[in-house]
């Protein structure tokens, strides 16, 4: 009946959810895709065929290849614009804005709304007082609205957009990080920390913040879909990346007026937007089933 | 002899995938006869609950039963269909389940919940369910029965919403009622009440009650026959004399031989060791502001509370819940600020200096915690937590090292434990390390916070038996809390006991147990269950016999 | 119940008044808002002028009161581009935006709460799965993508929806569409969520082992629990789909707040623009406060403490 001599049999956690992670679907074809566009950006000045900001306007409106039209060719895979640059290229463009913009605010919000969400989860009462009362104020304002109001003032550039979109999005990081240091925090181990002498920034960092890591992993993937999203939305309506650069978004936008000849031009940015985002998703619902199973949904 | 209520017949549950055996309950065999209480007692992971789920049908839909039948006044309940099994419970047989504060529903009346029983399965007008319900109200002797029917289960403690699940299950007077652990989760006295309560009932009713518990006092207390399980299987069954009086099996002699017995002898000489911890009026109170669940209050959860241990001694803090000795323990390691008095361990006063000036000393009181799950960081390997203590306090890391391994020798862990993390040992194991933690700073006093009752009653004894080594070994002083008298007589040379803030009684172990003075204490006392069991003892050899 | 909601109501102003005071600075954005208004060809007599007329030439903390003061009596400033005040515009094309949204919530929570039930009952089947593939992909649709291209096949290819405007009730199906299902994803996975965690909580095996049926225990036991918080969200995300028109009302051409924000926007008609801001903040506030009262009311632990 003694447990002295009993060894321990199960792994440790860390490649359990290593061993997990390789059998989610979901997780895999995301994360696939992810990768695959990252690296596409990483490498457009090597994977692009053209010039994406080079106009030629005899070019102009080629639809894509597989159409049965007699101007596709293969010089111009997915066709060109209404002003003859390959869209293509500029699409290989477009996924490093996307991307670059994405992460960019995904840092910044994630840097602000961590430590606010920390802060007001493990020090509480007064601390706890004001940071909820900042999150309520921030969730109160609306986001769109009020980033295309900044941006009209101030000026669209690349980094506005990045700035205005990082000290927006953090309340998904606050509320999420807070609640789930409230959860560490009552849990018995602290409690030895403390009486072990251990001061306050070390509790934070050695016990605390790497039992909340996971929410942050995930929550991260998730804003980096939100302000991909938004900033396509800015650039749609005029406000965001700025022409002739290829945002997505603009491109949309430039296509509004042609759609009902050439539908293409909006297919294909939008099913490029939707992929990417839909991978991203897949990628943190998947991490989010593999570190913290009981927060899905 | 009239024919059992519920005879099962060779069940067996499968446990679905990859687990350490392969059926939940294997082979199971026993009767419930009508009018009798019939205790199943087992450790966690016998299989007891989950043939009580069984038996009513609820299951996780993950565990199948593989073979056997379970009849129920002679018709075999697997064989009928789920709509059928859904009419009988409820009905024919009900089952009151472990934890009462989760256990009813929080958006409706109790009494609506009650009524419910009637709706479900009888042809009353509201006025005749009102009218039965009330008189059940009364039946478990719930006081004024008229506001209990229109309050909120938040609204009750913990005894009363159990007694609230006794009415619902008596309510349309079953054949068969099913107790899964139901005092578990309630204090001392108000289990002693519960079990009081059953029993009448039982009189009262024709039903036959599986009664399901760990506790073996408990069985002591209402059993008419036992039926004994371990993994999965029955090692032995018969009536309540026998099985208590006069084991067979050895699984089961080991299991009576690890319940705590009441201490005997009554200390004579006075120690003359030096005083290492003095407390002196200790106060502290709570206001809480009105949150969402509560109108606001004024606890005062420690009121003047005075006392002194000497070097080498063992003091329990014996309470129940809202006692206040969760409250003092947390003061006394300066997790909390108490309001005033002193609290002086070995000439250093931790009461009064703020926090910061505190640290250094810290090293001298450590605790163990109750719940070994939540004690170990689950993301840092055992030997960074076991290091981490010394480290703070200067030690170096190679005297670090070497003090950890020296203490998992004496905490008998092997020493790969430091490699691994705690999600790879088990109970028992954890609160072993949790011990070696904080030990390796070398403390002069450590506080053991209800560290065993989170653990079965045999591995209770293992580690019981080693914090009695240690302090020996060590030359520590421990204070040891628990609301278990009977775990405090194990170990504690001194006893105090609490009630709502203040020590009402206190006194060494053999007098606090043998001549008790304050009423409360008395009451503790007399509400342990199983006392009129003699309990019998073994020698080693019976109880590591193999049949 | 009461004492709860008077606290909430409280944190409610405070937190109005400290967006009023963001929407406020937005003013000093562009550094002198005499010159956005002026632009920059203005001389200095005209940007006194503008100045004294707007009151730019006093201290800031008595700006704000000022504009605080006259929000309150209904007085949000002067569009000097529609030459008329703020507040009648607003409250013109309000209605149409409340219109839209409430179609659209209506949209979200019939799919959504319908949806997230189902596949609670039965995880992991194919109806879960079907339900969270349309969370997945609804959560990764852009909405401006999702518009055209909804206008794209059911105007100009089929023609059994009109294109833009917002005469007849058919003109508003594929708006609310769009700007509903934005948030049906949210919504389904709460209720699964919440569902799911109910059906596993212990008072749900009490009611089992009474033999209730079937039907009773999903929706009398399980559902009245578990739509407290659903409730509140959709409260709470109906204030962000009327921030979040814009897109969509400027696809359709529909004339709402979203719109009037867009058309300010590029006109750079700051008081406009500020008072858009201000009156869906305040929305949205309005909104989190009744969400917290709904909250209170269903959930009896705080109802009758």
């Amino acid at each position: 009946m003694s447990e002295v001599t009993a060894t321990s049999t199960a792994l440790s956690p860390r490649r359990m959810m290593l061993k997990q992670a390789l059998r989610h679907r979901g997780l895999l074809f995301g994360g696939f895709i992810v990768v695959t566009i990252v690296l596409i950006a990483i490498f457009a000045p090597f994977l692009a065929p053209h010039d994406g900001y080079e106009q030629v306007l005899s070019r102009k409106l080629i639809p894509p290849v597989w159409f049965d039209s007699p101007k596709a060719t293969w010089d111009h895979i997915l066709g060109t614009d209404h002003l003859g640059r390959d869209y293509l290229s500029r699409l290989i463009y477009g996924a490093r804005i996307s991307l670059m913009i994405g992460f960019s605010a995904m840092l910044i919000s994630g840097v602000i709304g961590t430590t606010l969400g920390v802060c007001a989860g493990y020090f509480g009462g007064k601390v706890d007082l004001v940071i909820s009362f900042l999150i309520t104020t921030r969730l109160s304002m609306p986001v769109v609205l009020v980033a295309l109001a900044v941006v009209s003032l101030v000026g669209s550039s690349l980094t506005v957009v990045i700035l205005v979109l990082g000290f927006l999005i953090w309340d998904r990081f606050a509320v999420v990080m807070r609640s789930a240091t409230q959860q560490v925090r009552n849990l018995d181990f602290i409690a030895s920390a403390e009486a072990l002498g251990s001061s306050t920034p070390r509790i934070l960092f050695v016990e605390v913040l790497p039992n909340v890591a996971n929410h942050i992993i995930v929550i991260a993937t998730l804003e980096m879909a939100h302000a991909i999203l938004l900033e396509a939305a800015l650039s749609f309506l005029g406000l965001g990346v700025q022409p002739p650069d290829p945002s997505w978004g603009l491109m949309i936008a430039d296509a509004k007026g042609l759609m009902f000849f050439d539908g293409w031009l909006i297919a294909i940015p939008g099913t490029a937007l939707f992929l990417l985002i839909l991978a991203i998703n897949l990628l943190g619902d998947g991490l989010r089933d593999v570190t913290a199973p009981e927060n899905r949904g | 002899m009239t024919n059992p209520v519920l005879s099962i017949r060779n069940l067996t549950v499968a446990l679905p995938g990859m687990t350490d055996r392969e059926n939940a309950v294997e082979n199971l065999s026993f009767d419930v006869n009508p009018h009798e209480i019939l205790c199943v007692v087992g450790e966690s992971g016998s299989g007891k609950s989950i043939t009580s789920l069984a038996t009513m049908g609820l299951l996780s839909p993950a565990l199948k039963i593989t073979s056997g039948e379970i009849d129920f006044c002679g018709v075999n309940l697997l064989e009928m269909s789920e709509s059928l099994r859904n009419f009988m419970r409820g009905d024919q047989m009900a089952m009151i389940f472990q934890e009462p504060m989760t256990a009813l529903n929080p958006a409706y009346t109790v009494g609506s919940q009650i009524e419910e029983v009637f709706k479900v399965h009888r042809n009353l007008s509201g006025e005749e369910r009102r009218k039965e319900t009330l008189s059940l109200l009364n039946e478990v002797q719930l006081p004024d029965p008229e506001r209990l029917y229109g309050a909120y289960p938040h609204h009750l403690s913990g005894g009363q919403r159990q007694r609230i699940m006794i009415a619902m299950a008596l309510a349309l007077d079953p054949k068969l009622l099913i107790a899964d652990e139901p005092t578990t989760a309630l204090d001392v006295t108000t289990q002693a009440q519960i079990l009081r309560l059953l029993k009448d009932l039982n009189a009262n009713h024709g039903a036959g009650i599986m009664f399901i518990t760990h506790d073996f006092g408990v069985v002591a207390e209402i059993a008419d026959r036992v039926v004994v399980m371990r993994h999965g299987e029955i090692v032995e069954q018969g009536t309540a004399d026998q099985v208590l009086s006069n084991p067979q099996h050895p699984y089961t002699k080991a299991l009576i031989d690890a319940v705590p017995r009441r201490a005997a002898e009554n200390k004579t000489e006075e120690s003359t060791a030096s005083v290492v911890i003095n407390v002196e009026k200790l106060n502290k109170t709570f206001h809480t502001s009105g949150g969402m669940f509560k109108p606001a209050r004024t606890i005062e959860a420690v009121k003047d509370v005075s006392f002194k241990v000497r070097l080498g001694e063992t003091l329990g803090i014996v309470g129940e819940s809202g006692s206040g000795k969760t409250t003092l323990v947390r003061c006394l390691m300066r997790l909390i600020d108490p309001d005033n008095g002193s609290i002086n361990i070995s000439g250093v006063d931790f009461a009064a200096p703020p926090k910061s000036q505190l640290r250094q000393y810290r090293k001298d009181i450590q605790i163990v915690f109750q719940d070994p799950y939540g004690s170990l960081n689950p993301r840092r390997t055992i030997g960074s937590q076991l290091i981490q203590g010394a480290m703070n306090f200067g030690i170096s890391r190679a005297e670090a090292w070497q003090r950890v391994y020296e203490l998992l020798e004496i905490v008998r862990m092997p020493r790969d434990s430091v490699n691994r993390f705690p999600s790879q040992f088990s109970g028992g194991q954890r609160q072993r390390l949790c011990i070696a933690r904080a030990l390796v700073v070398q403390p002069k006093v450590l506080i053991a916070d209800e560290a065993v009752s989170a653990l079965d009653v045999s591995i209770q004894r293992e580690v019981l038996r080693l914090i009695n080594d240690i302090r020996d070994r060590l030359g520590l002083t421990v204070i040891f809390i628990t609301h278990d008298l009977r775990v405090a007589a194990q170990i504690c040379d001194d006893v105090i006991v609490m009630k709502k803030g203040q020590i009402v009684e206190r006194g060494d172990v053999g007098q606090i147990f043998n001549s008790p003075t304050n009423d409360y204490t008395k009451a503790l006392l007399a509400a342990q269950p199983g006392q009129d069991w003699d309990i019998p003892s073994f020698t080693e050899e019976e109880i590591l016999a193999e049949i | 119940m009461l004492a709860y909601l008077f606290k909430r109501l409280i944190s409610a102003l405070l937190v109005a008044l400290t967006v009023s005071a963001i929407t406020f600075s937005m003013t000093f954005l562009t550094g002198d808002p005499a010159i956005t208004l002026g632009g920059e060809t203005a001389t200095q007599e005209d940007l006194a002028t503008i100045r004294e007329f707007y009151g730019y030439d006093k201290p800031i903390p008595v700006q704000f009161f000022n504009w605080l003061g006259n929000a309150v009596q209904g007085d949000l400033g002067h569009s000097h581009y529609l030459n008329q005040p703020v507040a009648t515009e607003i409250f013109t094309r309000l209605p149409t935006t409340m219109t839209l949204g409430f179609c659209a919530l209506l949209f979200a929570l019939v799919l959504a709460i319908p949806l997230g039930v189902v596949a609670a009952i039965r995880p992991n089947s194919l109806l879960d799965r079907i339900a969270l593939g349309v969370a997945v992909v609804g959560q990764a649709m852009p909405s401006f993508w999702f518009a055209l291209t909804m206008m794209l096949w059911f105007s100009i290819n089929w023609g059994i929806l009109p294109v833009s405007g917002t005469d007849t009730w058919a003109h508003f199906v594929m708006p609310s569409i769009a700007l509903g299902y934005y948030i049906t994803p949210g919504v389904m996975r709460l209720t699964r969520a919440g569902m799911l965690e109910v059906l596993q909580s212990d008072y749900i095996r009490t009611a089992r082992a009474k033999g209730v049926s079937r039907f009773s225990l999903l929706f009398k036991h399980a559902l009245r629990n578990a739509i407290i918080p659903v409730v509140s969200l959709a409260a709470v995300q109906f204030g962000f789909m009327l921030g979040g028109s814009i897109v969509i009302e400027t696809i359709f051409a529909i004339n709402g707040l979203g719109f009037l924000a867009w058309e300010s926007i590029q006109r750079a008609d700051l008081p406009m623009m500020q008072a858009i801001v201000l009156i869906l903040s305040l929305f949205y506030i309005m909104l989190t406060y009744f969400a917290d009262a709904m909250n209170a009311w269903l959930d009896p632990r705080i109802r009758v403490a």
